[in-house]
């Protein structure tokens, strides 16, 4: 069999972070690969390399023996690769069918009425992708997982070679899960060479011919899914060598509730994104939030500091938060550090403290920069840089110092481990054990590595596909719950 | 949804259109004839802007380079009028590729950016060689299209009905379709196999050829040519304006909110200063509460 995709030596750079590194995969014309790696890991990017929407700064990529590498996306696409996005973003104006023949429309200027052949494709790949019934609807008026479908129809349309599919279950039910996989199932009858890309083993294992895994842009290891599994570095990954976990000796048996969360679902559009959730966390307790990317973790903050809209309650401290806007909640004490750290980029570190402390009086904002410095030292050698200088890993302290200068009550910690390399996530993890052991600050902490958000947990809720699944000491979770994170 | 019962109905409201001056005084048909030309401004602005996605803050670069190059032809080398229009009409597709094939680079903000700072240029141009280009006062043709308001009238709306249709027509067709995925969202253009220059790049050339072609005619309309009435800055607000009220992403709208617009401000001559505000006010609310515009609420019942 010839290989339909080689790709060889790839490399990204964004600026001093190295998405990608020394890259190499093959996909035969027939074949499913799955492609796994936890988030920040470079397996989007290797995605983007592919299609041509990021350019490589070194290396190869062969569609059936051609050189692609570099070419803009529409002549990669012409080459015979098609993308499934995670996202699905048709034109609202157009009828389902009109979508798709969008896609099959030549590259042209002149041309200005669709060739006869290309309406009765259309209906073709509709059937196909069971989009039928509805092939004179507004995408608008469409459930979720037919969105879904409009984006594959839209993929296959013009019969590539490769096909490229980001989280191809994300937000789909078991029927629809079956009923995608006999999709992708199909391409790989036809010949098509398929790429999946998934978080973990378990979203692509029964699909995929073989898996490769890669971490900080890196490959690690490919072959069956139990060999993948099986892989030392795969399990360190994801599992952490050995779960730790260290109790605070002093931990009162009770303490004074400051967040209730209750009975909260969210929706985006048609997917449901938090199904039902309810949490509580004590004054003064560390509580870990962790789930696999996509599992609700970031949603369920974004509901509690009210940037997205939800239902169930929310209250802070006794008084129920319902009716007040971000800003007045943020206030209020809960202060929330994103994921994607939000940083003032242009400005020096020094200044994005100083903002974060802004409200406090002179002298107490100043002794509070203090004690931060002194927590992260670091940051004192780098008080005049710009903050978008700096690496990732000084850039989340940062983001956690700023956040602190705003004495907050309670205080959110969205992934802080991010694309983190684990060098430095000894030194983030230290500094927040310094944080618990030495002060009464409360922290809800939501993580994907099990290994950075049990150590310092009071108590551990696992949030899967939007609901919370275990929640427990963390002394029980490998036991109970750990099983479930490869 | 618009369907191909469109194009007979377009048709019938153009010839009932053609039978108003067998009733309506000059001085209307007079109106609706400067309606008519800044319609074509519209409708260009509509094409990239509702289609391409790119706002072109400089509508009145293209009309005003379109309208001075035939004005100059026509003044100096007394060049026949059609002779005029015509290279009015390349003159602006040329100076808009020089605008745009640089421009087009630019991501966010900085197209329109570059297209606005285009308009000042061309003004302080045309300020600063005031000796050939006749200055703020402006030039005057030895031609006009036609006497009588009638005859303005009727070219006026038939060259309005054919700049219409096409450009109407294109917005419809597969070309359309395509131009109008790579303003959604250019990187899933791409990853389909369109090259989202190229036809971002053709849109800016047939915005600019209507545009031009149109401030061509205009000036022949009214005999003279000057900053204050294809240029200024205020001439290609006025249009913007006019795409948003009448309903972007539809073309036709772009056409009905020229004509409201400029009806609009000559009924409420007699508030003097105070027209402007009303006009103004008129079109802010609309934008905030219609955002669709008349014909977005009429189609679609469309809230964004």
């Amino acid at each position: 069999m010839t290989n339909l995709l080689e790709v060889t030596g790839l490399t990204k750079r964004f600026g001093g972070l190295v998405a990608v590194k020394d890259m190499h995969l093959t996909i035969q014309g027939g074949e499913i690969l799955g492609l796994i790696g936890p988030n920040g890991s470079g397996k989007s990017t290797v995605m983007k390399l592919i299609m041509g929407i990021e350019r490589p700064n070194a290396g190869s990529v062969k569609i059936d023996g051609e050189e692609v590498a570099g070419l803009p996306s529409h002549q990669i696409a012409r080459k015979g690769v098609g993308i499934v996005f995670q996202h699905s973003r048709p034109l609202h104006r157009q009828t389902v069918l009109e979508n798709i023949k969008l896609a099959l429309l030549p590259d042209s200027l002149l041309q200005l009425f669709a060739a006869a052949h290309v309406e009765e494709r259309a209906h073709e790949i509709a059937r196909r992708v069971r989009l039928d019934h509805v092939v004179n609807r507004l995408p608008g008026t469409l459930p979720f997982a037919d969105l879904r479908r409009l984006e594959l129809a839209r993929a296959i349309a013009r019969n590539p070679k490769v096909v490229l599919v980001d989280e191809p279950f994300a937000g789909l039910t078991a029927p629809e899960v079956a009923d995608f996989s006999n999709l992708i199932a199909s391409f790989r009858e036809e010949g098509h060479a398929v790429l999946l890309v998934d978080h973990n083993v378990k979203g692509v294992a029964n699909l995929s011919d073989r898996i490769l895994a890669m971490y900080l842009g890196e490959f690690i290891t490919q072959g069956s899914a139990e060999d993948v599994m099986r892989n030392e570095t795969v399990r360190r990954v994801y599992l952490g060598g050995a779960i730790g976990h260290a109790a605070r000796p002093e931990a009162p048996e009770v303490r004074d509730e400051l967040l209730r969360v209750e009975n909260v679902s969210v929706f985006y559009g048609k997917a449901q994104a938090l199904d039902d959730v309810s949490l509580h966390v004590g004054k003064g307790e560390f509580v870990s939030v962790v789930g696999l990317n996509g599992a609700g973790k970031t949603t369920l903050f974004n509901a509690i500091s009210a940037l997205v809209p939800s239902t169930g309650v929310v209250a802070f401290d006794g008084a129920d938060l319902d009716g007040k806007t971000a800003g007045q909640i943020a206030r209020g004490g809960i202060v929330q550090c994103p994921e994607s750290r939000e940083l003032f980029g242009e400005m020096s570190v020094r200044e994005n403290l100083d903002l974060g402390g802004h409200h406090l009086p002179t002298e107490e904002a100043h002794q509070r920069l203090e004690w931060l410095l002194d927590l992260f030292p670091i940051l004192k050698t780098r008080a005049g840089q710009d903050a978008r200088t700096l690496s990732g890993g000084e850039q989340q302290m940062l983001t956690i110092a700023r956040a602190l200068m705003m004495k907050p009550r309670l205080l959110i910690l969205d992934e802080p481990t991010l694309g983190l390399a684990p060098v430095i996530l000894e030194q983030l993890s230290k500094a927040l054990e310094t944080l618990r052991q030495t002060t009464d600050i409360t922290v809800l902490l939501g993580e994907q590595n099990v290994t950075f958000a049990l150590p310092h947990a009071d108590r551990v809720y696992v949030l899967e596909h939007g609901r919370f699944v275990w929640e427990g000491p963390p002394d029980r979770f490998a036991t109970e719950a750990g099983a479930q994170f490869l | 949804m618009l369907k191909s019962k469109t194009f007979p109905s377009l048709v019938g409201i153009l010839l009932l259109l053609a039978l108003l001056p067998f009733g309506v005084s000059g001085y209307i048909l007079g109106l609706l004839t400067l309606g008519y030309y800044t319609a074509v401004f519209a409708m260009s602005w509509d094409l990239l802007f509702g289609f391409a996605g790119e706002v072109n803050f400089g509508p009145s670069f293209l009309i005003g380079v379109g309208a001075y190059t035939a004005g100059l032809l026509n003044h100096y080398y007394t060049w026949p009028i059609w002779a005029c229009v015509i290279s009015g009409g390349a003159m602006s597709i040329i100076a808009g590729l020089l605008l745009a094939v640089p421009a087009l680079r630019l991501k966010g903000p900085y197209f329109g950016l570059v297209t606005l700072v285009a308009v000042l240029m061309l003004q302080n141009f045309i300020v600063l060689f005031a000796g050939i280009t006749g200055g703020e006062i402006g030039l005057d043709l030895p031609d006009v299209l036609a006497v009588d308001d009638g005859s303005n009238y009727w070219i006026a709306l038939a060259f309005m009905g054919v700049s219409g249709l096409i450009l109407f027509g294109l917005s419809r067709s597969a070309v359309g379709l395509i131009l109008q995925a790579s303003g959604q969202d250019a990187v899933q253009a791409g990853a389909l196999g369109f090259n989202v220059t190229k036809h971002k790049l053709a849109a800016f050339c047939i915005s600019a050829l209507f545009s031009g072609l149109s401030g061509a005619m205009l000036i022949f309309y009214e005999g003279t040519v000057s900053v204050g009435t294809v240029v200024d800055i205020a001439v290609g607000v006025q249009v913007i304006i006019a795409a948003v009220l009448g309903g972007r992403r539809t073309i036709l709208g772009a056409a009905l909110g020229a004509v409201f617009l400029i009806g609009m401000g000559e009924m409420l001559r007699p508030l003097g200063e105070a027209s402007t505000f009303v006009v103004s006010a008129i079109a802010l609310v609309t934008i905030m509460f219609v955002p669709g515009g008349f014909l977005g609420a009429l189609l679609h019942g469309e809230k964004r």
